[in-house]
């Protein structure tokens, strides 16, 4: 139970993470985050890795979609050009990982922006469709832009090293990812609390309103873009690196909308959403998959109809929570998390 | 008629915050606001009044660039504003509630009310990301500030926390007009305040516009229906019917003003009931 939790400067209110009681929990986490490689086999740090991967992404698509209600279909394409970026950059201009990340991040920004422009024009559904056809056509360059992308051979590329360590395995490379994490969910969540995000929540909410208060919709909405596009970028740099390959079949359309799918599983505008969502959709199928292997064994005639069932589950599991708890899995976490703070005195 | 002609003159432009010079508006064959000229003084309450579709919302509209009137002039302390866009209009000082409230639904009153600081704030994008040094100061201090300046004059402390969305009406006209404060106006701009409320609600809301004119200083513009605020808060009143000025001059002038009685009501027994005198 929380209680004598008084605020006593605007200081103290403006924080994120506002009691010890928090702080404490934080750590904990923290520290279990860095130590989990010690406990864990690689199929585990594999899953963390993909996990790390999709919060960063999904805390980016979250920015443009959940905040500043601009809905992008295109997001597997930002990620792809951000991995094909990183992956160019690496290979061909022998740029080194760490200069190449934040490039391609960059790179996937200005494709971003450009592909916001029609945002200016049209929203809601007809933006969707704007979008959409950014993937597609991403998607056709990445096929056929031979020259640059090989195709759908693919590129090979090389783990990022510092010095002769080398980030080659699930476990060294899983730091590597819980530091870009940590940056990327610690930048969203201050952009949220200042006065970008509040522009960004004004334009979802009421965009003629946010107008004649003095935002520019238009420059807004093409920083959105470039914002959550960054992330994809970062996001697909951090993975081609651990597949060490690109190939287009990475960043299909389906993709797209499981990144849609996280964000609104986890809560639209939330960054914390964003985190629960990508755990959610990345973990379940992974549970799934365990779950139906190890009953393989008591029904071996039934082998066939696992790998789809699965599917099954997963789809009912996402329609799930839109009916039951549409405002997603962080709304979940506030009502515990407010349950508990009265708990055992709660009236 | 009483101040109209001075219009015209030029050499009065010195004390005039914002002059609005032979406008019209047009949406398709309608004619909105047909020649409209006015100005408003420094440290002014003026009131624009006239029955429903006057034109009076058209022409704050047309003032804070939203509606492009197809002729005619805006001046705002000297500077001709018609060619700026919409969210140019903030900066220069000009802020505004609406009739109906606009206010970002899914944020918190706090927040509402710091968004509207949001031309003044020169926080970069990464400075902001990494909210340290001065990205951190300038918010603390802007929370400071509302917090003891405007959510204190406007008696909100209570809701200041809760979702915008979940308010009742009377409250978030109350948070709109924070907002509209948040945007450091030396113009304020208000679209019928006190449309809806009951009476107590009316004379916190009259009381508070007197405050921020007394204390802050800022010239205020309002449209209302509610003919007892705008006769007793209001230094001159401009009438509007159809979109045209019919009469502009002290409450006083105006109420007895022939035309305007007839505009307004059509019947002379309603007069005195209706404009209160």
């Amino acid at each position: 139970m929380r209680c004598g939790d008084f605020r006593e400067s605007y200081l103290e209110d403006e924080k994120i993470f506002q009691s010890t009681f928090v702080k404490v929990w934080l750590v904990i986490l923290l520290v279990g985050l860095v130590t989990l490689p010690l406990f864990a086999n690689d199929y585990v740090m594999y899953v963390a890795n993909q996990i790390g991967f999709a919060v960063i992404a999904a805390v980016g698509l979250n920015l443009l979609t959940g905040c500043t209600g601009q809905i992008s279909l295109g997001h597997a394409a930002f990620i792809g050009v951000g991995g094909y970026a990183t992956a160019v950059l690496i290979t061909r201009f022998g740029i080194p990982f760490w200069f190449a990340l934040p490039l391609a991040g960059l790179i996937s920004a200005g494709v971003g922006m450009v592909i916001g422009i029609p945002s200016l024009r049209v929203k809601g559904l007809y933006l969707c469709i704007a979008t959409l056809a950014a993937q597609f056509i991403l998607e056709y360059v990445f096929i056929n832009w031979e020259g640059v992308t090989q195709g759908i051979r693919g590129i090979n590329v090389p783990p990022p090293r510092i010095g002769s360590f080398v980030f080659a395995t699930e476990k060294s490379f899983y730091y590597l990812t819980l530091v870009v994490v940590v940056a990327a969910v610690g930048f969203a969540r201050n952009i949220l609390r200042t006065k970008w995000g509040r522009a960004f929540v004004a334009i979802r909410d009421r965009d003629l309103a946010a107008e004649m208060m003095g935002i520019d919709l238009f420059r807004h909405k093409l920083i959105a873009f470039a914002l959550s596009s960054f992330y994809a970028g970062v996001a697909g740099g951090l993975w081609v690196s651990f597949m060490k390959i690109v190939t287009p079949e990475h960043f299909p359309f389906s993709r797209s909308i499981e990144y849609l799918a996280m964000i609104i599983v986890g809560g639209l505008g939330s960054v914390l959403g964003s985190i629960f969502g990508a755990i959610f959709m990345v973990l379940v199928p992974e549970l799934l998959n365990v779950a139906t292997g190890s009953l393989k064994g008591f029904f071996p005639n039934l082998t066939q109809i696992f790998i789809p069932m699965k599917e099954v589950i997963f789809g009912f599991l996402i329609v799930g929570f839109l009916i039951f708890e549409p405002h997603g899995l962080a709304e979940i976490w506030h009502r515990i998390k407010n349950f508990f703070s009265l708990w055992p005195f709660s009236y | 008629m009483g101040t109209t002609s001075h219009l015209n003159q030029p050499n009065q432009a010195a004390d005039q915050l914002l002059r609005v010079d032979d406008i019209s508006l047009r949406f398709g064959g309608v004619n909105v606001l047909a020649n409209v000229s006015t100005s408003v003084a420094e440290g002014e309450i003026f009131a624009i009044i006239g029955p429903n579709g006057a034109g009076k919302t058209c022409l704050l509209n047309c003032i804070n660039r939203f509606y492009q009137p197809v002729s005619g002039r805006i001046y705002f302390e000297g500077r001709d504003i018609t060619p700026l866009r919409p969210h140019q209009i903030p900066e220069l000082g000009i802020a505004r509630t609406f009739q109906n409230v606009e206010l970002f639904k899914g944020m918190t009153v706090i927040d509402n009310i710091k968004l509207g600081r949001h031309v003044h704030l020169d926080t970069g994008l990464i400075a902001a990301g990494c909210y340290f040094g001065k990205a951190r100061k300038t918010e603390l201090a802007l929370r400071k500030e509302i917090e003891e300046r405007i959510i204190d004059l406007l008696e909100i402390e209570h809701i200041r926390k809760k979702r915008v969305g979940a308010l009742p009406y009377g409250l978030q006209k109350r948070v709109e007009l924070a907002r509209a404060l948040a945007m450091k106006p030396k113009l304020l701009l208000l679209d019928e305040p006190v449309t809806g409320m009951n009476l107590e609600e009316t004379e916190d809301i009259a009381r508070f516009i007197l405050d921020i004119h007394d204390e802050w200083g800022v010239t205020i513009v309002l449209i209302e229906h509610d003919m007892g605020v705008v006769m007793d808060i209001s230094d001159r009143v401009c009438v509007l019917d159809f979109g045209v000025k019919i009469a502009e001059g002290s409450p006083d002038d105006v109420r007895h003003n022939e035309q305007v009685i007839k505009a307004y009501l059509g019947e002379q027994d309603l007069t005195y009931s209706r404009l209160g005198a």
